[in-house]
């Protein structure tokens, strides 16, 4: 399609009647719910979503498994831990280096996120079991590296044959007694995407890594980061930040994470939220067991960045340090807004859709909105009806089959370590101020009237919406990246950031501008006809005529 | 150092695989599916193996890779997937409208003991597959074997379309095996300069080598056509490129529709490719052409010309063993010494097929079926090699040990050019070279010392 045509001002009925009437009436039915017309406004309530459930068989989504979740994602970027896949060959292997989380090896200098370790489950382990095996890989594994802990991941065929992996965890932990074993029973079809397995990975890092550390870490405004990966460096530059406002991070989940890093997180003051989808489950138990509250952040954009360092400082209500953050955010904006005054004229008024993960999807609207870009549709591939319509609806939400079959831990308070960090009246005194807990309003609230919403976008859909909106830029994933790009349209991926980044905090947003300028100004998007395509009439005329 | 921790010394690992050398079998499967015209691949168990085959294979041919998914859940594991496969194969040919749906298992759908021919015939009693569209599928237990086993099963899966007619076709059936679509390309060039009429299955070639126009095209032109495959029978012989990717097709062409196989290594350097050229005519009866000969020359020109260069280099290599059996031989014949050679890939053959090449060669092989990339690492660190030659993976190794890598095989993530560059047939050959010697000359002109460096190599 011609990148010359400009948004049709198309009714979103019709085009969300254009994704569907192709479908089976069974599959029409199902998607409809899921597809929605945004009316969100600051004091009516958002209309209702279908999110979290199963995808229909045979439609190309984009969603990966529980596996990918627990391992790839949330475990994945932690560096000490040899993470050991218990199963065939196939899901270590490309769950390998693939997420591009960085990592710095630190003083100790363990750093086993380079290497893939797989039992390698063969035809006679799946007749006969595969927990001997486990338990010699385990010892393989121990013997060659000695490391703190060593996490087992469970795939299909491990659920199905019985493997108690955690029994063989407990066994070789007791054995060893200086390295901490434990599993997870992650195994693909569990849930209904990647998310089950963030949740299966909290469950588990929380019952046996949080809390390990009882030494108290030093440090003034100690707060942990959840829900922060590391891709392409983004924790880098948000340690960054929080160091030049003097924050102390105690530890980050799970990005360029450490075991002792979980093993102390109980000593912060603050838990800051930043993808509310993969990681609330962890923020909400810290303040159970502990008393830690939470707040949610977001350092994708430059002002959210600000927003989010003075919410941090508004908690710790210190003086010294409000004026910190001020100093820091004054410091950076004046090369951010350089950045701006610099793209804007090339990118004001460009369009954009969004269908990436549980939270990167409603992030990234605000630094589409700092280039004068508008997001004209936007759906998270795994979230939940929270991460569209707010925490409001939590009670609503109705726990289906396949999240029910996803554990729930039952956490009360510690007996001797359940300390509130706030008085209950000083927590209503920052409420009143203005100051969220557990509160995240989700994308809905921030997405205008009119957009088109898409729980688990296929690749059908995709195509028709790209198809019938024209956007200047689409994102989503690798598995997405190249047909759109055969429409003529550029796509950045949001997963992995293709080889970009860091796009988080300020200098991330500089590079973002840049990044988001290149793309949609490129010039070989003018490429796609041939000169004689273009003109096919036969014109020429002999030069000596 | 990246791999600080692989020791140098080398403890026998029983359970253990580090830094694979290998995928799994749905992989294979799928790449090889996409070889046929108008195929969606469609993977039965949970949709995060779908997602990461997909996501390999995206990175590694930078297109557009379609393919479906049952999307098991927990309660499918349990009571069988049929009804999720009906459903796929019926919402598929509504939604996405291919030719051809190539089903491949997974290890869950192959641990729970899905029939794959039975839910077939449920799908088709069912009328759930429309006229003249077909369904084909393997069993791809990811458990057994490895990516290269998944890509066989389903080649064999094809060749099972055969009908033959009774009367002799003329064509000639070549398998090539898991390479690149300009390989595949580069394999069809040949043929035709040979004037060998060939039917090449599965071909990927103007499947994931598509255009940028503005336009998507779910299914491209390329790929064997169904119509193809049913006429496999009627081939006058099959000629099978690599025994782990290309020979059960081949075989079952030969037992049961009476096509004549030949299983011949994959034609990467000289010998090989000469092999290949020679069995083509030979099966055709055809003389070959003075434009053949004369590439050939051109190959045998560019190593002598570089011998110097190349000779008595050290080579570690890694990859699937049809691919490693023909570059071995092609290292060997520069008078290179590939001194180590890992396949994640099982097969005793493999070894012995290896040890044969490098007989009597002023160097001692140490081979592995079933290895992995550690335990190469912990052989460079005790003797180091001057030339890596295998997929990204290697980086990592190259980067640490300080030795130049050329990369070859699958996936390459982190680099362009080798889908639309072979590195088969003579030319193919001149292409390896080429990089080869880029690697090595490069490595020279940094490491020369200001005082030999020099303009003229």
């Amino acid at each position: 399609m011609a990148k010359t045509k400009k948004l049709v001002q198309l009714d979103p009925t019709d085009i969300k009647a254009a994704l569907l009437k192709k479908y089976p009436p069974k599959v029409a039915r199902k998607r409809a719910k899921q597809i929605m017309i945004n009316e969100a406004q600051e004091s009516e309530t958002p209309s209702e979503i279908v999110a979290n459930v199963r995808t229909i068989p045979g439609i190309i989504t984009m969603r990966g498994c529980t596996y990918a979740g627990c391992k790839g994602v949330i475990m994945g970027p932690t560096r000490d831990i040899v993470n050991i896949t218990h199963g065939p060959i196939g899901c270590g292997f490309y769950s390998w280096l693939t997420r591009r989380n960085q990592t710095d090896a630190g003083t100790d200098g363990d750093n086993y996120m380079p290497y893939c370790f797989s039992t390698d489950m063969q035809d006679q382990d799946i007749i006969f079991g595969g927990e001997k095996k486990l338990e010699a890989a385990i010892q393989e594994a121990y013997d060659l590296f000695h490391p703190k802990g060593i996490a087992i991941f469970a795939t299909c065929p491990v659920g199905l044959i019985g493997d108690d992996i955690h029994a063989v965890a407990r066994k070789m932990k007791e054995k060893f007694g200086d390295c901490n074993v434990f599993a997870f029973s992650c195994e693909g079809y569990k849930g209904v995407s990647q998310s089950a397995g963030h949740h299966i990975a909290n469950n588990q890092v929380f019952t046996h890594i949080v809390g390990e550390n009882k030494t108290p870490k030093e440090g003034e405004y100690k707060i942990n980061l959840l829900g922060e990966y590391n891709i392409g460096g983004d924790g880098f530059e948000i340690d960054r930040i929080l160091k030049l406002c003097g924050i102390t991070c105690i530890s980050t989940f799970s990005g360029n994470s450490s075991y002792d890093q979980f093993a102390s997180s109980q000593h912060a003051d603050l838990n800051a939220v930043m993808c509310h989808r993969s990681i609330n489950y962890v923020a909400d138990m810290l303040e159970t067991k502990y008393g830690i509250p939470w707040i949610k952040v977001n350092f994708i954009g430059a002002a959210a960045t600000a927003k989010s360092l003075r919410k941090i400082a508004q908690y710790f209500d210190n003086k010294t340090l409000i004026e910190k953050v001020e100093a820091v955010i004054a410091a950076e904006m004046p090369a951010v807004e350089a950045a701006v005054a610099d793209v804007r004229p090339r990118t004001e008024g460009k369009t954009a859709m969004m269908f990436v993960g549980g939270s990167r999807a409603h992030h990234y609207t605000e630094l589409f909105g700092e280039m004068g870009m508008k997001t004209i549709s936007a759906g998270y591939e795994f979230g939940h009806r929270d991460d569209y319509e707010g925490r409001d609806v939590l009670p609503t939400i109705k726990v289906d089959a396949d999240s029910r079959n996803i554990e729930e831990l039952d956490i009360k308070a510690d007996e001797n370590l359940y300390n509130p960090r706030k008085t209950p009246e000083e927590l209503e005194a920052l409420e009143k101020s203005g100051l969220k807990f557990k509160h995240y309003k989700g994308m809905n609230h921030d997405m205008d009237s009119g957009t088109i919403i898409v729980d688990d976008l296929n690749q059908y859909e995709a195509e028709k919406l790209v198809e019938i909106m024209k956007p200047d830029l689409f994102c989503a994933g690798i598995k997405e990246k190249y047909s759109i790009q055969k429409l003529g349209i550029p796509m950045k991926q949001l997963h992995s950031y293709d080889s970009g980044g860091p796009y988080a905090g300020f200098k991330g947003a500089v590079n973002f501008y840049n990044e988001i300028d290149r793309l949609v100004n490129s010039k070989v998007w003018s490429y796609m006809k041939a000169p004689w395509q273009e003109n096919p009439e036969l014109t020429a005329t002999f030069v000596w005529e | 150092m990246l791999l600080r921790h692989t020791p140098k010394e080398v403890a026998d690992r029983k359970a253990l695989m580090i830094n694979p050398a290998k995928m799994c079998q749905p992989i294979g499967a799928m790449y090889a599916a996409l070889g046929i015209h108008g195929c969606l691949p469609h993977s039965h168990g949970s949709q995060g193996c779908c997602a990461y085959h997909r996501s390999t294979l995206t990175r590694h041919y930078k297109e557009p890779i379609s393919a479906a998914s049952s999307s098991f859940t927990e309660g499918a594991s349990v009571f069988g997937g049929q009804a999720n496969l009906v459903q796929a194969i019926d919402n598929i040919f509504t939604v996405y409208e291919p030719d051809v749906i190539a089903v491949h298992t997974t290890c869950l759908s192959e641990t729970i003991g899905d029939d794959l021919k039975q839910i077939h015939y449920k799908a088709v009693t069912d009328g759930k597959i429309p006229d003249g569209k077909t369904v084909i599928g393997a069993a791809t237990p990811s458990y057994i074997g490895s990516h290269v086993t998944g890509f066989s099963n389903m080649v064999k899966a094809m060749a099972e379309l055969a009908e033959p007619s009774g009367e002799k076709s003329g064509k000639v059936n070549v398998i090539p095996g898991w390479v690149e679509p300009a390989d595949m390309i580069e394999i069809k060039r040949l043929a035709e300069l040979v004037g060998v009429d060939i039917t090449l299955f599965p071909d990927t070639s103007g499947v994931l080598d598509a255009p940028l126009t503005g336009e998507y095209n779910m299914f491209p032109e390329g790929g064997v056509t169904i119509e193809e495959l049913k006429k496999t029978g009627d081939a006058i012989g099959t000629l099978a490129l690599g025994e782990w990717c290309s020979a059960d097709a081949a075989r079952w062409l030969d037992s049961k529709c009476k096509v004549p196989c030949t299983v011949l290594d994959m034609p990467f350097g000289l010998a090989a490719t000469d092999r290949f050229i020679d069995v083509l005519r030979t099966v055709a009866g055809v003389n070959v052409p003075d434009t053949v000969t004369h590439e050939r020359g051109q190959l045998v020109d560019m190593i002598s010309d570089m011998h110097q260069y190349l000779y008595g280099k050290k080579v570690a290599i890694w990859g699937d063993p049809d691919q490693l059996i023909a570059m071995t031989e092609f290292l060997v014949s520069l008078d290179m010494q590939p001194v180590y050679v890992v396949t994640g890939t099982p097969g005793k053959k493999f070894e012995k097929r290896i040890r044969e090449i490098c007989e009597g060669q002023p160097f001692e092989v140490k081979v592995k079926a079933k290895g992995d990339m550690f335990l190469m690492h912990q052989w460079i660190k005790n003797e180091p090699v001057d030339l890596l030659i295998g997929n990204t993976y290697g980086k990592y190794i190259a980067r640490d040990e300080d030795i130049p890598f050329m990369r070859w095989g699958f996936p390459i993530l982190d680099r362009q050019g080798h889908q639309y560059f072979p590195t088969v047939g003579y030319r193919g050959g001149l292409r390896l070279l080429e990089k080869m010697l880029e690697q090595i000359l490069d490595r020279k002109d940094r490491d020369d010392s200001e005082q030999t460096f020099e303009l003229v190599l």
